[in-house]
């Protein structure tokens, strides 16, 4: 018989309680929660389409084991705005045309927030690097880093971290 | 259309409200906001997980299967094989309304006894849960014994070679394009200069894998959920489950990325079956793995050029030989086949040309639709062949095509008049000087340039008889509805129909919904495919907008006391022309409508030229029912120790008629510049003996954000496309031009042609070592 625990997830603040075995990623375990913004590519950590934030860190959701992810604080790309009140990533993406198919874009959200998070104010080279985990196949990249820099400008203004 | 010299690539000044800005696409806000459920993200109470087990040779019989211990598994629910389906098959439909004998394409579902590819599905798994799945499908036992295979399509033409159908030959499509007098052409030429080019297998690569969630409704309907660019294929898939057509519903959704990948059905009838068979909810969704394996590629291409040519640059005579790996199944080869020949010359004048094609069965991987369809493997061969012509005799590679280029109202390869403006060299000359001054850089780098330019058809086949549908209302508080079946696969398709409607109708964007991609609900709008979504649908849709607008206007006339021609509408109001404060809000004028009962709404179908197939002695006709021209210049740095190739600028200038929304133009501009530039240089899919060695983006190396140069899009607008305003399109012509211009750089930079694409590192060295041996 498969070993399975209850395991509590705090995601987007919110607590959200679940039964997983123990070879159950926090990838599928988010989605059997609900989550499905968090978006399945490869399931091996090539695609970067899973991505969450633990603990502030951008991580592959496909490569964390559930039971690992217990007490720490999770965010998706939910997590960081709406439609009605977008974080300026969120607002950027859609207002350059970043987002074509989009299924990639709930990660690479993710991996712009854990870059700007670190270095408010980035250049080229390091928008590349922090979304060198993440492939697209709509958009050949180039609006993705207009967007980030959007943001990034944006979020400066404001003068703080959102 | 006017089309002198000096209007092109300007921009009249037609003051369009909506066309194209770049305006934010009524998708957009649900996909960066994690709020857009795509096919996979829906469930249902009762939902079975289906595996598939698939063959692990290429070619082979199956000689025994037994499912006894995985149907024991507790959880498991139902298993289909090849021996439960005995009369079922799969076509290959030409979606639409043609009344066309289809092509002979019907394959097996499941395996029955022949195993022809890698991957070849074998059983389907229904099971409670995706593990209990999993774990019977290692539980299933089968044996198979090797037969003999075929993987080089040339050797598959070889007498005596395996025949992968088991009868007649390997030759699935077979065209011939006879123009002038090709011998009299190389009697004329100075110089005759022929070469040989290489393209490969290419995957699609879509971010979401195949998937799709089907139940059985309470009017016995198959309602199958699922991420497709064709939800016309229902009716295959009720031949193929034996009910009527009007027992199977698709219901789209946003598509995670097609590229083609998504035209031919991919989960579809395996989902029907098992919700036939469980009575139960089915979900099915592909691994990454899985994806790589089971949908077909995009065909690999040997490409002969010989092309007779005068001291001072004139084309005399072209003879071209096509052989194309159409892998095991028939799939849309021939369709791809009879693109490469149409577009097999280019955008040049060739008054005698010979053009020999071939697709051919081997055991590899079936190859079908892929953004370029055939198009972009010509270009691939033709761009590069002009460059080796100058350099033979001598003459600049863009005078050479100065000299050749085709101008607008001059015939193409099938002696066909493009409708539109042809603006090739403005293209070519626009990107090239676009590159500006040359990067420097120190050994062991060399800078090289490259341009390519091409033509690319935008509609499908006009013998197909191509129509699609779109209807377009307003509610009672002014806003509008669109309908339409078109699938949107992320170039904004549905946006696009939105910004027509409120174009013709005076709404702003935001009050425009658009439903679309559902067969039961949504009028038939054909396929997302083929460059067609904004000709065919977009087309309709301002049709139907028109009409709408027509009574509208006879309403608001009569409200406001003046001509019908007098009124026009804007920022949801209607006004009268010249004296904009006489004017009355949407909402008002489609109350006063409505009170007099005036339909404010209307279902339009937009037809396609119908033709005639081409003549299939000489291959002369009508094939499409437009052309789009363009060009792609690129500069690249090449590591002579390594061979690495970096792309340092990418130049994109297409004429794409009229821009509905810039952004997205830019965008497929942009992401068709890294699906060619992937293929040109890392995309590399490797097989042995038909099994796939890189099954996994590992292996399979997609172009990053470290590989990608910030594009840059020059956009001209002629007006002259059949499209909606002028528009003609560009989601596959922003790709075909890419990897010859990336190729005509790497010669440049470092003396030498790769003849066979993808220009890895270890072929660039390969080529540049051989260089050295022979000086």
């Amino acid at each position: 018989m498969v070993q399975e625990k209850q395991v509590t997830l705090s995601v987007n603040g919110r607590s959200r309680t679940g039964r997983f075995p123990a070879h159950r990623t926090l990838l599928e375990a988010l989605r059997e929660l609900g989550h499905t913004e968090v978006k399945c590519g490869c399931e091996k950590g090539d695609c970067g389409a899973c991505a969450v934030l633990v603990d502030g860190k951008a991580v592959d959701s496909c490569l964390t084991l559930v039971w690992t992810a217990e007490g720490r604080a999770i965010t998706t790309v939910v997590g960081l705005g709406n439609a009605q009140s977008p974080h300026p990533l969120q607002k950027a993406f859609a207002e350059s045309g970043a987002a074509q198919c989009g299924y990639c874009i709930p990660g690479m959200v993710i991996a712009a927030k854990s870059l700007l998070d670190r270095n408010p104010d980035p250049g080229e080279e390091d928008v590349r690097i922090a979304l060198s985990g993440n492939l697209c196949r709509c958009t050949g990249y180039t609006k993705i880093f207009e967007a980030v820099s959007t943001a990034a400008a944006a979020l400066r203004e404001e003068g703080g971290v959102r | 259309m006017s089309t002198t010299r000096d209007d092109r690539g300007s921009a009249p000044n037609v003051g369009y409200r909506q066309i194209g800005r770049p305006l934010t696409r009524t998708d957009a806000p649900g996909k960066v906001t994690g709020r857009t459920l795509y096919a996979g993200d829906y469930s249902m109470p009762g939902m079975l997980h289906v595996k598939i087990v698939r063959a692990d040779l290429a070619s082979a019989r199956l000689v025994r299967i037994d499912v006894s211990r995985a149907r024991a598994l507790a959880g498991v629910e139902c298993i289909l094989t090849g021996a439960d389906l005995p009369d079922r098959t799969a076509a290959t439909d030409i979606p639409g309304q043609t009344g066309r004998k289809r092509l002979n394409t019907d394959q097996q579902i499941l395996v029955k006894e022949r195993i022809r590819y890698f991957g070849e599905p074998l059983a389907l798994i229904a099971a409670q849960s995706r593990d209990i799945a999993e774990q019977a499908a290692e539980l299933v036992e089968f044996d198979l014994e090797p037969l003999p295979g075929v993987y080089d399509p040339e050797e598959a033409l070889k007498p005596g070679a395996p025949l992968v159908s088991g009868s007649g030959d390997n030759v699935v499509a077979e065209y011939r394009i006879r123009k002038g007098d090709v011998d009299a052409g190389f009697g004329a030429a100075d110089v005759v200069v022929e070469r040989t080019y290489r393209t490969p297998f290419q995957e699609h690569a879509f971010l979401e894998p195949e998937v799709g969630l089907a139940w059985i409704d309470e009017n016995e309907v198959v309602n199958i959920r699922v991420s497709t660019q064709v939800i016309e294929h229902f009716r295959t898939i009720a031949e193929a489950i034996g009910v009527p057509h009007n027992k199977v519903r698709i219901l789209g959704a946003l598509v995670g990325g097609g590229f083609g990948g998504k035209e031919d059905m991919t989960v579809e009838i395996y989902l029907a079956l098992l919700a036939q068979r469980t009575r139960r909810p089915v979900r099915l969704e592909y691994s990454r793995e899985d994806s790589f394996v089971g949908h077909g590629k995009r065909h690999p291409f040997k490409l002969t050029y010989r092309t007779g040519v005068t001291r001072d640059g004139r084309i005399t005579a072209l003879r071209i030989s096509a052989i194309a790996d159409s892998g095991a199944y028939v799939f849309l080869s021939p369709y791809v086949l009879l693109y490469c020949a149409v577009a097999s010359p280019g955008p040049y004048r060739i008054d005698n040309l010979d053009f020999h094609g071939r697709a051919v069965a081997t055991n590899n991987m079936y190859t079908s639709a892929f953004r370029g369809f055939g198009g972009m493997q010509a270009c691939a061969a033709y761009e590069q062949q002009m460059d080796e012509v100058a350099k033979v005799i001598g003459m600049d590679r863009i005078e050479f095509r100065r000299r050749n280029f085709l101008r607008t109202g001059e015939s193409i390869s099938t002696g066909f008049v493009p409708p539109s403006a042809i603006w090739t060299e403005e293209c070519v000359d626009r990107a090239w000087a676009a590159l500006g001054e040359p990067t420097r850089v120190a050994y062991p780098l060399k800078i090289g340039r490259g341009v390519a330019a091409y033509l690319q058809s935008y509609g499908r086949l006009t013998f197909l008889h191509d129509t699609s549908e779109a209807w377009v209302g307003v509610e009672m508080d002014g806003t509008v509805v669109v309908r339409s079946g078109v699938t949107d696969i992320g170039a904004g398709q549905a946006s696009a129909l939105g910004q027509i409607a409120a174009e013709v109708l005076g709404v702003t964007l935001d009050n425009v919904v658009i439903y679309n991609s559902d067969s039961a609900v949504t009028p038939l709008a054909g396929t997302t495919t083929a460059t067609r979504a904004l000709y065919m649908t977009g087309n309709a849709a301002k049709l139907a907008a028109e009409a709408v607008r027509k009574r509208l206007a006879a309403g608001a006339a009569q409200e406001l006391g003046v001509a019908a021609d007098q009124v026009d509408f804007g920022d949801n109001r209607v006004f009268v022309v010249h004296e904009p404060a006489r004017s009355m809000a949407m909402i008002d004028l489609v109350r006063a409508c409505a009170a007099r009962g005036i339909h404010r709404s209307e279902l339009a179908i937009f037809r396609a030229p119908f033709s005639d197939p081409l003549d299939p002695q000489t291959g002369q006709g009508q094939a499409h029912p437009d052309y789009v021209f363009g060009a792609q210049a690129v500069e690249v740095a090449v590591d002579v120790e390594t061979g690495e190739v970096t792309v340092l600028r990418s130049v994109a200038a297409h004429d794409v008629g009229q821009c509905v929304n810039r952004a997205a133009v830019e965008g497929q501009i942009e992401g068709g510049t890294q699906n060619g530039q992937g293929f040109a240089l890392s995309e590399e899919m490797l097989y042995h003996e038909g099994r796939l060695l890189t099954p996994s983006f590992s292996e399979y190396l997609m172009p990053t954000s470290m590989d990608m140069p910030k594009v840059q899009s020059i956009i001209l607008e002629s007006r002259s496309g059949v499209g909606p305003f002028g528009a003609k399109g560009i989601g596959e012509p922003a790709l075909t031009p890419v990897a010859p211009a990336i190729a005509n750089a790497v010669a440049d930079a470092i003396g030498v042609r790769v003849f066979e694409l993808p220009m890895t590192p270890e072929r660039v060295v390969r080529a540049i070592q051989e260089m050295e041996r022979q000086i």
